[in-house]
């Protein structure tokens, strides 16, 4: 059930639709020949065409074109083998030509779907609108002096997708379902690193609010959401503020407003609003772009297994739930960490669960990623081979596991050097069961007069005498029929 | 020596390579012929010193027997190509001291080929002009004038300085550009002749832009082989323009063997427009005559949608415009106004940098493109376009070049036609319909008119077949016996 | 159709061109003018005609994804009205 706001009139519908700006992964700029990497010195990666020098000429970058087309196979969409550059006219200093080449009226992406996956468990379709490829602009600093505003160029130029959804999400929680699947499905494509640190994915979120089965409402468009975090909070703010002015009587207007994440509120940009007509028209220095069905195909066929497929083969092939699957595919090196350990260790179920609750908790409380985990996959898969093998209890497993963490050794030298072997010699077990029974000849009694629940202090007691190593399984057997 | 500055390109190139002169002479009787004629206000920006520098050089590579296709041919640059490191103005105050830090492709092409710079020759500011009145460095005077009549008259525009300068023997040839007519109609003015090649021939890369689908490069010169030697250099495909062609670059040259029989000439009839002066359709007649006596079949044509072509033209080049000037802003390069505040620095910048026509075209741009108009003016000027350009292409079904009248006029004093843009637009009511449909055009000097002014005639070709119209161009000069302007005629 | 003055101020700000009350009562009229003598397009018949963006016969070229360009920080702000520290420099921008 979507998320619904109360009102005084009721309950309100959240309705919300997401534009999603990914930087491209590309070596050089959408239309020139300059680098895109991160944190560069001012302007050193600007070429004439960046600074938008007279007389100087866009040509496309044809990776560009190959990332767009792969997301847009990605996000399920049609994708147009014709499409058209258009230049978005508005003057602003980091902004050197005075327009933004994109693409308006023939976008290079069309219509599609994608699943998000709900806290619930549910799944829910969101309709894709459409993507195109446009140019980032510069960047203005403002904070060095009281009057001027310095512009460093080394964005300006760099690939953006835009990623248009329809109004189908509701609320918060699908807003950033969907912000999170858009992000781990490019990341998995690796058409964009996703990092919304850097900046490399922002969003801007339209919100307007209803009653349910009412026409859509007005909207607004919210600007600077750059973080799952923000997206929660500006979407709870904005649908709040407009269903207090729709219920004192008054009216939302149609307007773009900027998250505050520090005042933690949208407000007016009714400055930038004031006569902006962006006069796009086709870009006379670009002809259309046309490529082969032929060409998309063989993208198509260099694309890797995308998430919602891995989580559907993961609960049909594994076995697992659908929350196991959701949290193994969310990074495609977890997934592929996860069938590592899952082959190694013979338990994909078993796999899962230690994936999860153990290394990823560990990591976590470390502040490592994945990559950095001292434990390699294959490592991990060791250890669960010795629990699937009855080598060694899960109980010293997670000594063996802790030992693995610290050290960086494989869990088998770790069992051999501190003799953790699983005791199976029925023999031996029984031996401690017979010292442990001749110990406590009260309990026996009692336990043989009708109080069940002492079977457990007896397991407790041989496991204890074995230090852990008595297979527990063995140790019920044997117990039950000496007692 | 200042009878070296009367040579052909071509002669020149003979007396080099036979050591009759050297390029430093040749170049040093320019750059003399350019201080005795600088009432004209030809060029912008002269850079003697380069030029005499390049000449030198030119002389060695000569000795060494290393010269290229136009080694020591001092030219004209329009100002509207960047040069590296030599002022480039468009005629604007808002680039007023730029200083490119690179080369135009087409300047560099010639620049390879040994060519020698002489300056950046005026032009109407951004091209935008047709009398070259409205560079904000003044007036270029067309080097003729009228029997009896003292009044300075425009060379034309918008490359008004490149053709002036060769005209008036300060260059042996210029290169410039035509956005609508800008190199055909001066060429016309000042009595040389000039092309316009195939959109996509020459690149636009380093050119300052005006109208982006339209402007294309091009040159002048006082023969019509002459133009076919430059234009040999500066064409061909460049991977920095998008929208320059992967064609060969044929011998344009070679194409000039007089042989035009059975060529069929289209002649349309929409190009009878009312109030021609009747030298102007006398002097078409003859064209057409002499094209027949050189073996050449005259076909009646018609191009239905030439009446709605400057209408076209002058909603699609402002509209460009209007974005591709959105970049002098006073940021990064050219003018600022000082100012505390980021709208007014913008709006006082372009405010000061740009003269009246500019501010009137980005406007007409502005609103074209502006909501709730662009289907109503700017789509459909495309649509009307497309008509133009099948227009021509169903000519070209039965005639092989179009042979036309370049201007509806001879040059005219400067000053008038000043009154109304307008009056000012139908100077290129000949050129521009070639130029929306990115056809190679050229301007010969044919004849006369009754006060002495030169009149050209346009031959405009399918698209890519440069050769064709230089061809029937060759054949008129040969048969039309033009007479350049005399040393003496010059002021 | 005509262009009143406060379209025009309308689409000089738009422009970014400051214009004084003079130069907005001048151009009025003149940009009217213009604007009525395109207008004769209306009588063409463009029914099912596709609009003409570029009369290039030719295919978008595109290029490949190597970096032989930037790196040219001197030549980038060599033209600078103001600069300092390897940035361009405005007047503050106040959102």
């Amino acid at each position: 059930m979507p998320q619904m706001i109360k009102g005084d009139t009721g309950d309100w519908e959240i309705v919300i639709g997401m534009e999603i700006h990914a930087q491209v992964i590309a070596r050089s700029k959408l239309f020139s020949g300059a680098a895109t990497e991160f944190g560069a010195a001012p302007n050193s990666q600007v070429s004439l065409v960046d600074a938008a020098m007279p007389g100087m000429l866009p040509v496309l970058n044809k990776k560009c074109v190959e990332q767009a087309v792969r997301t847009g196979l990605g996000l399920n969409s049609k994708i147009n083998t014709r499409s058209v550059f258009a230049r978005k006219n508005y003057f602003y200093p980091d902004l050197p030509q005075g327009y933004q080449i994109s693409q308006f009226e023939d976008p290079i992406v069309g219509k599609g779907k994608i699943e998000i996956d709900l806290p619930d468990g549910s799944v829910k379709e969101i309709g894709i609108t459409r993507l195109h490829l446009e140019q980032d602009a510069g960047k203005s600093i403002h904070d060095q002096s009281p009057t001027k505003s310095f512009v460093d160029l080394n964005r300006s130029g760099c690939a953006l997708m835009e990623i248009v959804s329809e109004p189908d999400i509701r609320g918060p929680e699908e807003a950033v379902a969907y912000l999170s699947k858009i992000r781990m499905i490019l990341r998995y494509l690796g058409t964009c690193d996703g990092n919304m640190d850097e900046g490399s994915m922002r969003a801007d979120v339209n919100i307007s609010v209803r009653k349910p089965g009412d026409e859509y409402g007005t909207r607004a468009e919210i600007k600077n959401v750059n973080s799952l975090k923000a997206v929660q909070q500006a979407i709870d703010f904005e649908a709040r503020r407009q269903v207090e002015i729709i219920e004192e009587g008054g009216k939302v207007n149609q307007e773009t407003r900027l998250w505050d994440p520090n005042k933690m509120e949208t407000r007016s940009m009714r400055s930038k609003e004031e006569a902006h007509d962006y006069r796009y028209f086709p870009d006379p220095d670009l002809l259309p772009l046309e490529f082969s069905s032929q060409w998309v195909e063989e993208i198509k066929q260099t694309l890797p297994e995308l998430p919602d497929e891995k989580k559907h083969r993961f609960m049909d092939e594994y076995g697992l739930s659908l929350y196991d699957a959701s949290v193994l595919i969310a990074e495609r090196s977890r997934a592929d960490f996860f069938e590592t350990v899952a082959k190694d260790g013979g338990d994909a179920k078993l796999s899962a669960n230690w994936v999860i609750n153990e290394l990823l908790g560990i990591l976590n409380k470390n502040e490592k990623a994945l990559s950095d985990s001292p434990i390699s996959a294959e490592q991990l898969g060791g250890l669960i081979k010795l629990i699937v093998d009855n080598t060694i209890s899960g109980k010293i497993a997670k000594d063996v596991f802790a030992e693995m963490f610290a050290s960086g050794k494989d869990a088998e030298k770790i069992v051999e050097e501190k003799g953790l072997k699983q005791v199976t010699d029925t023999g031996a077990i029984e031996a401690v069961i017979d010292e442990v029974l001749a110990e406590n000849p009260d309990n026996v009694e009692a336990y043989r007069g009708g109080k069940d629940k002492l079977f457990g202090f007896f397991v407790g007691q041989v496991m204890k005498k074995s230090q852990g190593k008595a297979n527990p399984a063995l140790v019920n057997e044997i117990l039950k029929k000496k007692l | 020596m200042s009878n070296l500055t009367h040579l052909t390109i071509k002669d020149a190139l003979k007396g080099l390579e036979n050591k009759d002169f050297t390029a430093l002479e040749l170049t040093q009787s320019h750059i003399d012929a350019m201080a005795q004629t600088k009432s004209l206000n030809a060029y912008i920006t002269e850079t003697p010193e380069l030029a005499l520098e390049q000449a030198k050089a030119s002389d060695a590579r000569r000795a060494k027997g290393e010269a290229g296709d136009l080694d020591g041919i001092p030219l004209a640059i329009k100002d509207l190509f960047c040069t590296e490191n030599v002022q480039t103005t468009a005629a604007s105050h808002i680039l007023e001291g730029f200083k490119p830090q690179y080369e135009s492709t087409v300047s560099q092409k010639l620049l390879d080929a040994g060519a020698v710079t002489l300056g950046k020759a005026n032009l109407d500011e951004f091209a935008m002009g047709s009398s070259n009145t409205t560079s904000y460095y003044g007036n270029v005077i067309n080097p003729w004038r009228r029997k009896n009549d003292d009044k300075d008259l425009t060379p034309g525009g918008s490359s008004g300085g490149s053709a002036a300068s060769v005209a008036a023997y300060t260059a042996m040839g210029a290169i410039g550009t035509d956005t609508g007519g800008s190199i055909r109609q001066p060429a016309s003015f000042c009595g040389i002749s000039g092309i316009k090649p195939t959109y996509g021939r020459c690149s636009r890369w380093g050119v300052v832009a005006f109208a982006s689908s339209l402007d294309q490069a091009g040159c002048f010169a006082r023969t019509v082989e002459d133009n076919a030697l430059l234009l040999r250099t500066m064409s061909g495909h460049d991977p920095k323009d998008s929208t320059s062609a992967k064609k060969d670059v044929p011998d344009f040259v070679a194409a000039l063997n007089g042989d035009i029989k059975g060529l069929k000439v289209g002649i349309p009839k929409e190009y009878r427009v009312d109030g021609m002066p009747e030298e102007i359709l006398k002097l078409w007649e003859k064209g057409i005559e002499w094209l027949k006596s050189a073996g050449a079949q005259i076909v009646d044509v018609s191009l239905p949608h030439t009446h709605y072509a400057l209408p076209t033209y002058y909603i699609i080049a402002p509209a460009e415009a209007s974005s591709n000037l959105a970049r002098y802003d006073g940021v990064r390069y050219g003018h600022r106004a000082q100012e505390s505040d980021l709208t007014d620095m913008y709006e006082l910048t372009r405010a000061q940098g740009f003269g009246d026509e500019v501010k009137r075209r980005i406007m007409i741009g502005t609103y074209v493109l502006s909501a709730g108009y662009y289907d109503a003016y700017y789509i459909k000027a495309q649509k009307v376009r497309r008509l133009i350009s099948e227009d021509f292409t169903k000519a070209y079904e039965k005639c092989d070049v179009l042979l036309t009248p370049t201007a509806p006029s001879a040059a005219f004093a400067i000053g008038e036609n000043e009154d109304d843009p307008i009056k000012m637009y139908l100077n290129d009511v000949f050129t521009v319909p070639a130029s929306l449909a990115g056809l190679p055009g050229m301007s010969v000097p044919a004849g006369n008119d009754k006060d002495g002014l030169p009149l050209g005639l346009q031959i405009i070709g399918r698209p890519w077949e440069e050769e064709t119209v230089l061809k029937v161009a060759h054949v008129v000069e040969n048969l039309a016996q033009f007479k350049l302007l005399e040393c003496g005629d010059l002021k | 159709m005509s262009l009143d003055k406060e379209t025009v101020k309308k689409v000089a700000r738009l422009a970014r061109i400051r214009l004084t009350d003079a130069e907005v009562e001048k151009l009025g009229p003149q940009l009217s003018n213009i604007i009525n003598f395109v207008e004769q397009l209306a009588e063409v018949d463009t029914d099912n005609v596709e609009p003409l963006a570029n009369v290039a016969d030719i295919n978008l070229e595109l290029r490949e994804d190597v970096v032989n360009d930037g790196n040219c920080v001197d030549k980038v702000l060599a033209n600078a009205p103001e600069k300092t520290q390897g940035y361009f420099v405005v007047p503050k921008v106040v959102e």
